[in-house]
């Protein structure tokens, strides 16, 4: 019995692509080398919409669509990198930046972080808004990471990992608005609470917010590649 | 229970209440019993049985005007009494048969003249926790004519010719919805209503959930039986306890006649409601916050599609309106869909509720058609803004609507014409103001309201509500400059097209329609430190400047 693929077509930034129904506009460009840009969307985690930097244009609606969540549908045509698109992603990446402390020179992802890499990749040179230098906590309790939250951007990355993938559901988020804090347990510290220890949170974390103990200065890359290896293997399981 | 039945309750009911020479009817709402109505209600059946007279004393629901409360209203004569208090009860009672009260009775014709009531139809003449009050005023008949004699497309054909649209605040055709959820796919389907009114100034949901519950439950069971749904929930904010204590006395009642549960009135029609609680979350009036509140989960919203009529509590096809929108369908049903559609305007159709606040002489519930005139509503009904002051600009939708001038008050109240001004209709708060107000200082309250009710999620609104109340305040405090203005509005265009959800979306109109029509009032306060209506201290610029 033959598997019946439900095949689309669309047209994306100018070029036509192929993609099989219930694939994600972001899926598509990617496979079509096509960049958007993304920092709360990693392959291998549900996605959640949130930090709207893949938001694309479709034509026809004046609605900007998230590319993580969207799917594709026959005869559409997307445009990821209008002008209108540029401004409010550099003003996206300014909020970011306003909102916490992020002094990269003294980060241990300096040079490795996706924040700082976006901006770049954006162009974003300064920072017009105010900053608004919150006093946040520095969680050093545990044995081997770091949770530090002047750099977390509340991507809940950490918070997906552990829960849909590790099984713990260590991470959660706490509060609400600009006061949200990504926590362990019932906000116990990281070293008292039930992690693991497995680590994969610093690893999918896209900033210097979760770190090792044993880097020092900004020798910290993170390998957040091995989860859809991770879960094909599962599958086939 | 059949529709003999039911009309046998409503005659018995009537012949109750012939037993009595006068019925005197003391609104109970919040508003009222906070002046003193329930030692009032105390007092008149005390004064009626010294006085020896069959008088019917009955607590209702709210009956509009706030501002005069407490409020009685004495049948058959059909007179008014405002300000009453425990010791008018005396007065009151042996005025009956005679000449009313002079000194108490107030003259609201203009207030009610215009208005239209439908939902609001039984406000003020029923006991809300009395379940045969509603049946004697046709209650339940509405869900007895569905289950009994339409098919569930006949009811959807009716809502949808009716032209009612979602009364939350984006305005929805109902009937597209139902029809939406009618063919979703799945056995297992859910009715779900909004209650979960958190605006400030407004308070028609609870006004309806607390005064004529059982309205919002045919309403919802009608809903069912059109979509296919064999359960439902009522999601109230906790800060409503009254209108819970209600809703469950209603269910109770409802089971108790047989008109909720299983096989109801003889039919293979099954449904039950339950009531879950929010906890003081204003984004939970968000659909998929909501439905992730009602799962257990954190309330915060999640990318549409898929919309909750395809996947939505538990992942099964959802039906979501609002208290004002089942309380619609009763009426609408038994009168008929082009009853409805022949009130209101072109693309807006039946009655409105607004809930009326701020610098007017007539706070409280009005129901309006819709396409009426803002000047009739506030001129007329709501008796215009006190004596030695003159109207500044009302504010509609809540934090999620805008700020309409005097020029514009002779526009017809419409879904699609708030949003051509920059406001809403949202859910029909409405605050008036006049010229001892300070058009930045209430943009900054509301984009304060905002910024702490943000669920966090994304950061266009968590960031980006936390920058406009930073640079908002720097403008009210005299330090703001010309630069702040520029990149607040950057802000307001950034934060309301890539937000996640209808907050953060919505969450930049009071300042863009404040910018809009009082742009002046920023330029004042930037270059000449002055702020016009005397409001903001301009403390700060003050200390710079010294």
């Amino acid at each position: 019995m033959s598997v019946e693929v439900d095949v689309k077509t669309l047209e994306i930034d100018g070029h036509e692509v192929s993609a099989s129904a219930g694939q994600t506009i972001l899926a598509v460009a990617r496979e079509n080398d096509i960049p958007i840009p993304t920092l709360c969307h990693i392959d291998g985690l549900s996605d959640v919409g949130a930090c709207r930097l893949c938001l694309v244009e479709i034509a026809g609606s004046n609605k900007l669509m998230p590319a993580c969540v969207a799917t594709v549908q026959e005869g559409m045509v997307v445009s990821t990198n209008t002008e209108r698109l540029q401004k409010h992603r550099r003003l996206i990446l300014e909020m970011l930046f306003a909102e916490r402390n992020h002094i990269c020179s003294v980060c241990v992802s300096n040079g490795h972080c996706e924040l700082q890499s976006l901006a770049q990749e954006q162009g974003v040179t300064h920072v017009r808004l105010p900053y608004r230098y919150p006093e946040l906590p520095v969680d050093v309790s545990h044995e081997r990471f770091t949770a530090d939250h002047n750099r977390c951007i509340l991507c809940t990355r950490c918070v997906r990992v552990c829960a849909e993938i590790e099984g713990a559901h260590v991470w959660d988020v706490m509060g609400r608005g600009i006061d949200s804090l990504v926590i362990t347990d019932l906000h116990d510290e990281w070293g008292k609470s039930s992690c693991t220890r497995c680590g994969k949170c610093v690893q999918v974390c896209p900033t210097g917010a979760l770190f090792d103990k044993s880097k020092i200065g900004s020798e910290h890359p993170k390998y957040p590649d091995f989860l859809p290896y991770l879960n094909l293997m599962r599958e086939a399981q | 229970m059949t529709v003999e039945e039911l009309d046998q309750i409503a005659i018995s009911v009537r012949q109750e209440n012939a037993k009595y020479d006068y019925e005197v009817n003391v609104c109970m709402d919040l508003a009222c019993v906070s002046q003193g109505s329930d030692k009032l209600r105390d007092a008149l059946v005390q004064a009626a049985e010294a006085a020896g007279k069959k008088v019917l004393i009955r607590r209702t629901g709210c009956m509009g005007p706030c501002s005069h409360g407490p409020l009685v209203r004495v049948d058959p004569d059909d007179v008014l009494y405002r300000k009453v208090h425990a010791g008018h009860a005396g007065q009151i009672v042996s005025s009956l048969g005679g000449a009313p009260v002079a000194e108490l009775q107030c003259d609201l014709n203009e207030h009610f003249g215009s208005q239209v009531r439908v939902v609001l139809e039984n406000a003020g003449y029923i006991d809300p926790e009395k379940i045969d009050d509603y049946i004697a005023r046709d209650g339940y008949k509405a869900l007895l004519t569905v289950l009994t004699e339409m098919t569930p497309n006949g009811v959807i054909h009716r809502i949808t010719e009716s032209g009612l649209r979602g009364r939350g605040g984006g305005g929805y055709p109902t009937g597209l919805k139902w029809g939406t959820v009618a063919k979703a796919a799945g056995n297992l389907k859910y009715v779900v209503c909004n209650g979960d009114e958190g605006d400030p100034g407004a308070f028609m949901d609870r006004s309806v959930m607390e005064g004529d519950p059982h309205r919002v439950i045919e309403g919802m069971a009608i809903a069912a039986y059109a979509v296919g749904a064999s359960k439902g929930f009522i999601y109230v904010r906790a800060e409503y306890p009254v209108a819970v204590s209600r809703l469950t006395t209603a269910l109770r009642e409802a089971r108790r006649r047989g008109l909720l549960g299983n096989d109801i009135c003889g039919t293979p029609f099954s449904f039950d409601v339950e009531i879950r609680l929010g906890a003081g979350a204003f984004v939970c009036g968000e659909e998929t916050a909501l439905i992730a509140s009602i799962e257990g989960r954190r309330g915060t919203p999640k990318p549409r599609p898929p919309y909750p009529a395809v996947s939505g509590l538990w992942g099964k096809p959802t039906l979501i309106n609002n208290v004002e929108t089942y309380a619609n369908i009763a009426p609408i049903v038994r009168n008929g869909g082009k009853w409805f559609a022949n009130m209101g305007s072109e693309r807006s159709k039946g009655t409105k509720v607004f809930a009326l606040t701020g610098k007017i002489a007539n706070t409280g519930l009005v129901e309006v058609p819709m396409g009426i005139k803002l000047r009739q509503i506030i001129e007329d009904i709501g008796g215009g803004v006190p004596e030695g002051h003159t109207f500044k600009a009302v504010q509609t939708g809540g934090p999620s609507g805008g700020c309409i001038p005097a020029e514009l008050l002779d526009v017809g109240v419409s879904y699609d014409a708030l949003l051509k001004m920059g406001s809403i209709m949202g859910s029909g708060g409405m605050i008036v103001m006049d010229d001892t107000s300070c058009m930045v200082n209430v943009a900054r309250f509301f984009i304060e309201f905002c910024m702490t009710e943000s669920c966090g999620k994304c950061i266009p609104c968590r960031s980006g509500t936390a920058q406009m109340h930073t640079l908002l305040t720097r403008i009210c405090n005299g330090t703001g400059t010309m630069d702040d203005l520029q990149l607040l509005e950057e802000l307001c265009a950034t934060v309301k097209e890539t937000s996640l959800c209808g907050l953060g979306q919505t969450a930049p109109n009071p300042v863009l329609s404040t910018l809009k029509y009082f742009r002046n009032e920023y330029i004042e306060h930037i270059l000449h430190k002055r702020c016009p209506a005397g409001v903001c201290s301009m403390q700060a610029a003050v200390e710079v400047l010294a």
